[in-house]
């Protein structure tokens, strides 16, 4: 990923180019700040590699996030994004209750793994009482119980050039020329390893519903929702995931969200 | 009428150092940015609510623009608290479309929450590194001490009032007593504020201080904080704007440009000291 670590020199000077020509340009020119690879757009992309940086060095990789006590879950996770995944194994996976499912860890593993939902319900569990942030602005707390990804990392044995751990997910979201578009998502190792990044199975002492993406969803309680993918069946350790998609590490980054979405 | 600048006897003096004149010029562009790109993004859930999470299955909104369809016509209403207004036209319904704030006072005009975030978050660190270098500058060049209203600044606050009131206006060489009062009150009240209600909305920053959360309430309050602090300073820049022509544009406008400012002719009989003159 080679735009989001930025210096603070690049970062002023952009700046000033920015803001001279908004100056000149006015609104106008900031309608195109909407295309994607416009030089204006990049500009401003820059505050968000200073934002991660101010992250690490502020934050700490371990600090926990808020957990809520059990009054605090006054109503269901409300479902956002894809609710009802469309594809014909995903639907008779889920007429049985993923009973087959299996989740499956490749790329820069020294272990490939290939686990059961009964191997994932066996392993050591957390349950925690998190706040869900949405980018749109509203949060929602419920209380989740999962794997922590760290145990499932540490059983494929990530090699060291794995720098994110891409999620591969059921879900499509849109469909073009070529087929229906898969939702992914990545995170870095230290969230990867964060305590609180749990492949959730269960929701509020339930298992978790088909529109909160059953069977597997990931937890990243220090970011925003679209970061946490739901409808889960691979993962896979990359170094760079310029291969992916349009090469920026998410379904939404591609879309013009940010890649870090802790704030 | 407003008053015409002052007569050309008083004095130019050097009032507004280069520190003051640029990071007064960013800051109107940052607002400008923030607040345009922050109405995108509010629309992207066009509700402000109270607590520590929204309300989807119980109500802690305070205000919310929506659209609604009646008789096949689209209405937009606008509530404030249990307050519903209807307001077809401008919020909830603009160009026949469904959309909160119109299309006329959000960046991008488009919808693009993406976009609105990215430019938000560039202008929100502009704003904060010119913050702090004018803040560092001012408290070395003694800009800061201008600003703090003391004791004789108050005791002069009620004349100072009567005066505005009058558009009765001193040009001095320190500023007067509403005018420290509103620059510090930006400064060191609503500045931080939105700042600090801005980073309470990181889910980041929640677990770098949880306890900024706390004070605030919750995620939902501090967003609704946020909003409101934008509205105060949106009404901070119409007086500020509205005074401006009052008290003499170009005067004004020659001070924060290149720092020169026409002051009164001498000190008449009534002033206490000359020099701790109130303008």
């Amino acid at each position: 990923m080679s735009r989001t670590p930025i210096d603070r020199r690049t970062f002023l000077r952009r700046g000033l180019v920015g803001a001279s020509s908004l100056a000149l340009g006015g609104c106008q020119i900031l309608d195109s700040a909407t295309r994607q690879e416009s030089t204006l757009r990049n500009v401003f992309e820059s505050a968000s590699g200073l934002t991660h940086r101010a992250q690490r060095a502020l934050g700490g990789d371990q600090t926990l996030a808020r957990e809520y006590s059990r009054a605090d879950i006054r109503q269901s996770q409300h479902p956002n994004g894809s609710v009802w995944p469309t594809g014909e194994d995903y639907r008779e996976m889920a007429q049985d209750g993923f009973a087959d499912f299996a989740l499956s860890v490749t790329g820069q593993v020294e272990t490939p793994l290939t686990l059961s939902r009964d191997a994932l319900l066996a392993m050591p569990a957390r349950t925690q009482i998190t706040r869900h942030d949405c980018v749109e602005g509203w949060s929602c707390i419920a209380e989740w119980t999962g794997v922590p990804l760290g145990h499932v990392l540490d059983r494929a044995r990530p090699r060291p050039n794995a720098r994110y751990a891409v999620f591969h997910c059921f879900d499509a979201i849109e469909r073009s020329l070529s087929g229906p578009v898969y939702y992914y998502e990545s995170i870095g190792m230290v969230d990867a390893y964060h305590p609180q990044t749990i492949l959730a199975y269960a929701m509020n002492g339930a298992p978790l519903p088909i529109p909160n993406g059953a069977p597997l969803r990931v937890r990243v309680e220090r970011q925003l929702g679209y970061k946490m993918a739901k409808y889960i069946h691979s993962i896979e350790l990359v170094e760079s995931f310029a291969h992916l998609g349009h090469g920026r590490g998410s379904y939404w980054a591609d879309r013009g969200y940010e890649w870090y979405a802790g704030i | 009428m407003p008053p015409e600048d002052p007569p050309a006897e008083g004095n130019l003096i050097y009032r507004q150092s280069i520190w003051t004149r640029a990071t007064h010029w960013i800051w109107a562009i940052c607002l400008f940015f923030l607040v345009l790109t922050g109405l995108q993004i509010f629309n992207a859930y066009p509700k402000l609510e109270i607590g520590i999470e929204s309300g989807f299955e119980y109500d802690n909104a305070v205000f919310e623009i929506g659209a609604r369809r009646i008789d096949d016509e689209l209405q937009g209403y606008t509530r404030l608290f249990s307050q519903e207004f209807d307001t077809t036209g401008m919020l909830g319904v603009s160009n026949g479309e469904p959309r909160a704030f119109p299309a006329a006072v959000t960046i991008p005009s488009t919808r693009s929450l993406a976009t609105g975030r990215v430019i938000h978050f560039f202008f929100a660190w502009v704003l904060v590194g010119t913050l702090a270098i004018w803040f560092i500058a001012s408290l070395l060049n003694g800009h800061l001490h201008d600003l703090l209203p003391r004791g004789a600044g108050f005791r002069a606050l009620g004349r100072d009032i009567a005066d505005h009131a009058r558009l009765r206006f001193h040009h001095g060489r320190t500023y007067g007593a509403l005018q420290k009062l509103s620059y510090a009150g930006v400064m060191f009240v609503l500045m931080p504020l939105m700042i600090l209600t801005g980073l309470s909305m990181s889910p980041w920053f929640n677990a770098v201080a949880p306890w900024l959360l706390d004070l605030f309430g919750g995620r939902p309050t501090a967003r609704t904080l946020h909003f409101l602090v934008m509205l105060l300073l949106v009404g901070f820049f119409a007086v500020h704007i509205l005074m401006v022509l009052a008290s003499g544009p170009l005067n004004a406008l020659r001070s924060m440009l290149t720092g020169w400012y026409r002051i009164d002719p001498a000190p008449e009989a009534d002033a206490a000291s000359p020099d701790r003159k109130e303008d």
